[in-house]
């Protein structure tokens, strides 16, 4: 497969970066709106529209775009996507636009969304681009619904409403309620070091699997290209 | 009316707290939360920006965007107005108050991402608050964040010391403590 390729570029979002698993980017819809195996599927598949859509026309406008203004032209554009997104959404899927409310609009300062503009369709053509946002959102959809698979699972006994646990079941509710989405995630970057921890031991370079930051905002690396925003 | 401030301001900040049951602002929660001084640091300069910042995008919606019948245009011009506010407070601060500016100034930076602050103004049009109560909304959810990160930067204080768990160091037994104190935090919610 050819670097950039539509292929590579949607198995580099699916899995080799995933963003929630490999980078732990965009946490706070993550716990949010993982209550159900549906909701992440939602929240996933509107991300993944909105962020296809912005880093399109971002690449587009990237030789337009000046230096020193990129963050907040971004910003409008992907506020633009995800205000359409929103008036769509509730216009003819009302009940899903009903169960995610606040966290449409919070699609907005979703650090996958803006760091992809930032890291990749900046700097590359359209069609890679486009493509490199459709598999970075099949990706964040696809962990979101495991995630709210298992959370459902645990919680409810069903999985998209369906039951799947035998009838004797009692739900640990705690799971669909805000203390199990810590718990799940928790149990989640504890896989992702175990993986490493031993992936190193073994002498690869593990560098890529990591959380997207490392946890420490005041010695982060990003802080200055914020300041610039 | 006061009774009502009083209510937002309870269930803002205790019952429904912005971090532990509404995972806004969990970035700086997890990211600043090392050193209790450092958390409280954070802390106040949310207080004073999202208090701002309520009372500005209350100001622009209630007369600019309802005026010109606009309203959806509210997530655009939030984010716009934030990341200016925060700019320019830090530019104000630095020029006018040095003292304050050296004890909050690192953290402004860090709050233009804060999902919270976009989180807070939308709540207020979605809950229909006036100006007001949009501003004391605004105070009690900061105040519900200092809160909770203090506490959390206490404990991670205290767990250094802890043996634990190769693979649960750091976020992993971060977020099993985040995860028992939403649970603690759920007692709150018997209190209206």
């Amino acid at each position: 497969m050819g670097k950039n390729s539509s292929m590579e570029r949607l198995y580099n979002g699916l899995v080799r970066e995933n963003p929630t698993f490999v980078l732990m980017l965009g946490m706070c819809p993550t716990l949010a709106v993982t209550t159900s195996a549906m909701n992440g599927l939602g929240m996933g598949l509107t991300t993944m529209v909105v962020l296809a859509l912005s880093n399109m026309i971002i690449a587009l406008l990237r030789n337009l775009i000046p230096e020193k203004v990129r963050i907040p032209a971004f910003i409008v554009i992907i506020a633009s996507f995800v205000t359409m997104a929103e008036l769509l959404l509730e216009g003819f899927i009302p009940s899903l636009y009903d169960s995610l409310g606040l966290y449409i609009p919070l699609i907005v300062v979703n650090c996958i969304i803006l760091g992809r503009a930032e890291a990749y369709a900046s700097k590359n053509p359209v069609l890679p681009s486009l493509f490199d946002g459709i598999g970075m959102g099949l990706g964040f959809a696809l962990a979101l619904t495991c995630i709210g698979a298992v959370r459902e699972l645990i919680g409810a006994g069903e999985i998209f409403g369906f039951r799947v646990m035998p009838r004797s079941y009692v739900p640990c509710t705690i799971f669909i309620m805000a203390p199990g989405a810590f718990f799940v995630l928790s149990a989640l970057t504890a896989v992702q070091n175990k993986i490493r921890i031993n992936g190193e031991r073994k002498g690869k370079n593990m560098s890529k699997l990591q959380s997207g930051c490392s946890g420490d905002c005041l010695g982060c690396p990003g802080k200055e290209g914020e300041q610039n925003g | 009316m006061v009774k009502e401030l009083l209510i937002i301001l309870i269930s803002s900040s205790l019952i429904n707290n912005v971090v532990l049951s509404q995972f806004l602002g969990l970035c700086p929660f997890l990211g600043v939360s090392r050193r209790t001084n450092t958390a409280a640091g954070m802390g106040a300069a949310v207080i004073f920006v999202i208090t701002l910042a309520s009372a500005v995008s209350g100001v622009i919606y209630q007369f600019i965007l309802e005026k010109l019948g606009v309203t959806y245009l509210q997530t655009i011009v939030f984010i716009l107005v934030i990341a200016a506010l925060v700019q320019f407070v830090e530019m104000f601060l630095k020029k006018f108050m040095p003292p304050l500016y050296q004890a909050l100034g690192v953290y402004l930076p860090l709050i233009t991402t804060n999902c919270a602050v976009l989180g807070v103004a939308l709540t207020n049009v979605q809950k229909k608050y006036g100006i007001l109560q949009g501003v004391v909304n605004g105070f009690a959810t900061a105040v519900g964040f200092t809160i909770s990160i203090i506490i959390l930067a206490g404990i991670r204080e205290k767990m250094e010391y802890n043996d634990i768990p190769e693979s649960f160091k750091g976020m992993p037994i971060v977020l099993i403590t985040a995860g028992l104190m939403a649970i603690a935090f759920c007692g709150f919610s018997g209190l209206l």
